[in-house]
């Protein structure tokens, strides 16, 4: 009897390993094979999704060249390693790192694999096989906060935000910019979830500020869910990541997105070539690596135009949202004026402007 | 400023509503566990009772209140199915139950079974049909203080108050009732009784299954109506707690969820007045404060007195008498 159930527990333990994460399409022998991992589920209409999109974007364009692999809901830190040695096991020659916790897990693998290509989305390490790969969301997130303070009645704004690093300050600091663009002296207030992606927990933070009296909510999250308490109180919101228009279309502004698509195809196609070369890619609107998602339907015809207007800018360089006089939250200079931020210290960045209000290093 | 936007309403609000799933999860798990069945699977069950819930109001069709009905039965029937496996594995084959818990966990919950259904039916990333909204009982929900707390919350939490009443009647006042508590504390004197040991762990196994997905399916339509996979994020491991921490009682299971559900949001409404403490600090309140309890309950002296059922983990063979 013993042995019957030890039996029967060990078939469902592994039915359950083989039902596990991710999927593969169709193999034929002679394709290349790339492989992504995910830190959420492909599934999670936000970070997550955008980078599955990029990888069905890429499958679409190369078809029959090309097999591709995911594994989802990785877990940040050493469980990344295993999965990656799989993948390289699997006989996969590029593999895409899709959020900032796997950078130690990508550096040492690219280290142990001299022969297979690594991309890391988000990240600062690089080997001569291990290159790295974001966009200036920060742009589109200016673009978005105009959005957001033109639909704020109070100019209080909340914002969903899920650690204290450089990536989520910078793009706090110019969603607030750009709602003080459209609405002067508007204040944007943070909640620290320090989680990417818990969707009750997000939910409860967003319903936190709301209590505290905010009037419109963007967010840095990787779920909707700020979106679904928008909408059960009734406020507009901005999102992140992927267009998320049907959660809440009547709350829904616009949001800041990312195409990863073309980047990856250009690297899978010069890993199969062999002219892969390292690197650090910043995409920006100009590309079409970061955008903002399409206008929800309250947002009215001239903060549309105001919007168009300012990503012109961006885009043909006239424009730059961190150029000073910037304040910090104290209201002292930090960027003294016609001085612009370079790229190392928006990268590196660790203090708010004036008007966001919440603390930098994590509450 | 408006009384019902103070810290505390708000609090309490949104204490009782994130504290529902847990009422539903714990009080199946406490039938069980009274009946001497510990199901760790609680988590596993709770994530196929959102997915089946959820996939229920994307494919029916009809009123708001009767879709949503009918989902959250599927939810909970989907479940039960989980917990037959469990049922059948320690209470017919007497296998661990602490393995066989754990097992049904890995292979329902997230990246296993749940997962592999909301992928295969495609239901990522779009939003719900049909969702649970707070309804306003008696056109009292902006009373002063008991308004936001007590008559503006959903049908699920009403549900659930309802079932920890009848739960307390069935426990303490009905001839079923004494038998269940009479098998998880003595299964031999039961069986002794001419008690059906083996039915009584089983159809208390099962209605722990069905609570659990209910529970599941408050996540899937009231919290964040959309499914993701792993959405209940750990919900099913604090039920279980929670039926510690409640002595196995009820009444105290409900103060216990609302409890927990209060340190889920004190963090983000404390943050959002400015007041900074480390959110980590409240995300660990709910598991130390188990900790505290799982020590106190460890030694025998304070097991018996806090009415932890005396046969629970043991599988019951009858020759061993």
């Amino acid at each position: 009897m013993k042995r019957v159930t030890v039996l029967a527990l060990a078939a469902m333990a592994m039915a359950a390993c083989g039902g596990s994460s991710g999927g593969s399409t169709a193999s034929s022998s002679a394709a290349f094979k790339a492989a992504w991992v995910y830190v959420g589920a492909a599934s999670d209409a936000g970070w997550t999704k955008a980078h599955d999109d990029a990888r069905l974007y890429v499958q679409q364009q190369l078809g029959g060249q090309l097999v591709t692999t995911f594994k989802e809901n990785v877990p940040e830190g050493p469980q990344a390693s295993q999965v990656i040695d799989s993948l390289v096991a699997d006989g996969n020659k590029i593999i895409f790192g899709t959020s900032f916790g796997f950078q130690d897990q990508m550096d040492a693998a690219a280290k142990k694999y001299p022969n297979v290509y690594f991309e890391q989305a988000t990240g600062f390490k690089m080997e001569t096989n291990l290159a790295e790969f974001f966009g200036a969301a920060e742009d589109a997130d200016y673009l978005t906060g105009m959005a957001a303070g033109a639909a704020s009645k109070s100019g209080k704004i909340g914002f969903v935000a899920p650690f204290p690093i450089p990536e989520v300050i910078r793009e706090i600091n110019a969603f607030a910019l750009g709602a003080q663009a459209t609405h002067p002296g508007a204040t944007v207030q943070v909640i620290w979830t320090t989680t990417w992606f818990d969707p009750a927990k997000e939910k409860s933070a967003a319903e936190s500020l709301i209590s505290a009296g905010v009037d419109v909510l963007g967010q840095g999250q990787d779920s909707p869910a700020t979106g679904e308490a928008a909408k059960a109180h009734g406020l507009k919101w901005s999102g992140y990541d992927s267009d998320q228009t049907s959660f809440a279309p009547d709350q829904w502004l616009t949001g800041t997105v990312y195409h990863w698509g073309p980047y990856e195809l250009t690297r899978i196609k010069a890993a199969m070539n062999g002219s892969w070369k390292s690197g650090s890619y910043y995409g920006s609107l100009k590309d079409g690596f970061v955008d903002i998602a399409p206008y929800g339907k309250s947002v009215d015809a001239s903060t549309q135009a105001a919007i168009n207007a300012k990503k012109a800018a961006l885009i043909n360089g006239t424009f730059y949202e961190f150029t000073g006089p910037l304040n910090d939250q104290s209201g002292a200079v930090k960027v003294p004026a016609g001085t612009k931020l370079t790229l190392d210290q928006i990268l590196t960045m660790d203090w708010f402007v004036k008007g966001v209000i919440g603390n930098p290093k994590g509450s | 400023m408006n009384v019902n936007d103070s810290i505390v309403v708000v609090l309490a609000a949104s204490a009782i509503f994130y504290g529902t799933p847990l009422v539903f999860a714990a009080m199946g798990e406490l039938l069980a566990e009274r009946s001497g069945v510990l199901n760790l699977g609680v988590e596993g069950m709770m994530l196929t009772g959102a997915v089946t819930a959820f996939w229920a109001v994307q494919h029916l069709s009809g009123p708001d209140w009767l879709v949503l009905l009918l989902a959250t039965m599927i939810g909970g029937l989907a479940a039960l199915a989980v917990s037959v496996i469990h049922a059948v594995l320690v209470v017919g084959l007497r296998a661990n139950q602490i393995v066989s818990g754990l097992a049904l966990t890995i292979f329902a919950g997230a990246t296993g079974l749940s997962s592999y259904v909301g992928n295969v039916a495609r239901l990522g990333g779009q939003p719900a049909h049909h969702e649970y909204t707070a309804i306003n009982v008696l056109g009292l929900a902006d009373v002063p203080v008991l308004g936001p707390i007590l008559f503006h919350q959903n049908a699920l939490v009403y549900a659930s108050w309802a079932l920890v009443l009848v739960a307390l009647a069935y426990l303490h006042r009905t001839r079923t009732g004494l038998h269940v508590r009479a098998v998880g504390e003595s299964p031999q004197t039961a069986d002794v009784m001419g008690i059906d040991v083996a039915r009584y762990r089983y159809a208390h196994t099962l209605a722990g299954g069905l609570l659990a997905g209910v529970g599941g399916a408050y996540f899937s339509l009231a919290i964040t109506p959309n499914w993701i996979d792993g959405m209940t994020s750990g919900a099913g491991w604090i039920a279980i707690a929670l039926v510690i921490f409640a002595f196995w009682r009820p009444e105290l299971t409900l103060a216990g969820a609302y409890l927990f559900g209060l340190f889920s949001s004190l963090g983000f409404v404390l943050q959002a007045r400015q007041v900074h403490l480390p959110p980590e600090v409240f995300a660990s309140l709910p598991y130390l404060m188990t900790v505290v309890v799982l020590v106190a309950v460890s030694t025998g002296w304070a097991r018996q007195r806090l009415g932890a059922p005396a046969a629970l983990g043991t599988p019951y063979v009858r020759e061993e008498r």
